[in-house]
């Protein structure tokens, strides 16, 4: 109450505005140019791993058509819908933001956070597979038909994991179960003290918590699927398959569930034969080939997923400020700011997902 | 925080015309049509990206996909950025950012492509194992 005098006057300051600046849209304004600016850097930032992307690319297409029959495509897009939902709602919210709609700020914000949490829970899934099937960054990658991997002693993954008795996909689930119990304890507190706004922001923060274990789930559901397309299609057809490989394919399928991708692999070795000069599968299949190619694709979508990391963190302060109700058509920048990020953040998952998943 | 409650009330229907343009001040709330439609749009073009990625059209291929996601990438920028309603200047820094991706990728691809006859695959490629498949 005490600033009731605050805007009677044109001269003086309304609370949010910072007071070096004349009125709220300058203020506005210069934090649009600055978030802008920002934008570019991570623009710039990013097009150095575009950069070794197209020239590793441009150099050996044939190591990324092998190396990108490993990256399950129907989780790609999945994810690309659901990253496509967010910025949805992220523009949603802004809105709601612009014309002081409190309750769908809320709202919008909880739906984007919890959007990102099934990103990331598919992601894991999406991880944690090739880490189990040796399709690591290039030093550590194992060769995946060369080397039969019938034994499971690869190096590796045996020291990293195989003393420890448990999964990849389980260790990444220890951090968000912590938070995840930390979220639904507070929660309960707060529904205790009955504060409206602290139990929509803990119940938001529940559900995105919980929200990354629906994305392990949905994961593993597209993963199954695919094992279970590829086991059948190794059992009808070996039509495309080059007689010379067949032997490789068979030990190799054998073990992997991956095997829908056989069938291209097959045809990318029949391609890459008739060329003169052009690499064997073996060549390919190398640390130094396909290896490479998961080098790339761990850096670029790693350092994507971080992005989505941070943003969660900036969306989740403003969730808190949202429920406060701070936002309205005069002070909405921060909510603007942040959806540019976020937008940016969905831009290069847009460029990424063609690039990666989408290579024949 | 209450507060702000009050001083917004104070500052949309007071005094200050220089920073009270029409009902929503200096904001343009996207419609909610708009919006949908957009998503709309870029879930088509995602189903579009992935049906062409599973019909063979060899070299093609790459630069379809790319214009999809250009396309993508223009809807985004245009409607959920709002660089649609936004000032010019902020258009052309960030619009700026893509000719020095441009300069950067176009420059690094023409000097791979320069010394490709030199640096081949095999170079970066161990000798191929003992056994062969041919």
């Amino acid at each position: 109450m005490s600033h009731d005098h605050a805007a009677d006057h044109g001269h003086d300051h309304p609370s949010f505005l910072a007071h070096h600046f004349d009125d709220p849209e300058q203020q506005f304004d210069a934090g649009k140019l600055g978030i802008w600016i920002f934008l570019v850097t991570e623009v710039l930032f990013f097009s150095g791993m575009f950069c070794a992307y197209a020239l590793y690319r441009s150099r050996n297409p044939e190591v990324f058509t092998f190396a990108s029959t490993f990256l399950n495509t129907k989780l790609g897009a999945f994810n690309t819908g659901v990253l496509l939902f967010s910025s949805l709602t992220m523009a949603w919210g802004v809105r709601c933001a612009q014309l002081r709609q409190r309750g769908g700020l809320v709202l919008c914000l909880a739906l984007t956070l919890i959007c990102a949490s099934i990103f990331l829970g598919v992601k894991a899934v999406e991880y944690t597979h090739k880490w189990d099937m040796g399709l690591l960054p290039a030093h550590f990658y194992l060769s995946q038909y060369a080397q039969t991997i019938e034994h499971h002693d690869w190096a590796p993954f045996k020291e990293l994991v195989g003393q420890a008795h448990m999964t990849w996909l389980t260790k990444l689930c220890i951090l968000p179960g912590l938070i995840t119990i930390g979220f639904a304890a507070w929660l309960f507190s707060t529904l205790k003290s009955k504060e409206r706004r602290k139990i929509e922001v803990a119940g938001s923060m529940l559900l995105t918590a919980l929200a990354f274990f629906g994305g392990i789930g949905i994961g593993r559901v597209f993963q199954a699927a695919e094992e279970a397309a590829a086991a059948h299609s190794t059992d009808h057809g070996d039509k495309h398959a080059a007689t010379d490989a067949d032997h490789k394919h068979d030990a190799a399928s054998a073990d992997h569930a991956t095997a829908a991708s056989a069938d291209k692999t097959m045809l990318v070795s029949t391609d890459s034969q008739t060329k003169i000069g052009a690499p064997s599968i073996e060549q390919i299949d190398q640390k130094g080939g396909a290896g490479l190619f998961f080098s790339i694709y761990y850096c670029m979508t790693g350092v994507h997923a971080v992005h989505i990391l941070g943003g969660m963190v900036v969306l989740t302060w403003l969730l808190v400020r949202a429920s406060k109700d701070v936002f309205h058509e005069q002070y909405f920048g921060p909510v603007d700011y942040v959806g540019l990020y976020w937008h940016l953040v969905d831009l290069i998952w847009i460029y990424l997902f063609p690039l990666l998943y989408l290579i024949r | 925080m209450a507060h702000s409650a009050t001083s917004h009330n104070e500052t949309s229907h007071g005094a200050p015309s220089h920073n009270a343009k029409g009902h929503h001040g200096f904001s343009h709330p996207t419609p909610v049509w708009q919006l949908i439609a957009v998503f709309l749009a870029l879930i088509v073009l995602t189903i579009a990206t992935v049906a062409q990625a599973s019909m063979d059209l060899g070299n093609v291929e790459l630069i379809a996909s790319l214009v999809i996601a250009t396309i993508k990438a223009t809807l985004v920028i245009l409607f959920f950025m709002h660089m649609i309603h936004d000032k010019p200047l902020n258009a052309i820094i960030f619009l700026s950012s893509f000719i020095f991706v441009a300069l950067f990728l176009g420059f690094t691809l023409m000097d791979a492509d320069a010394y490709r006859d030199i640096i081949e695959l095999k170079t970066i490629l161990p000798d191929p194992p003992a056994n062969p498949m041919q």
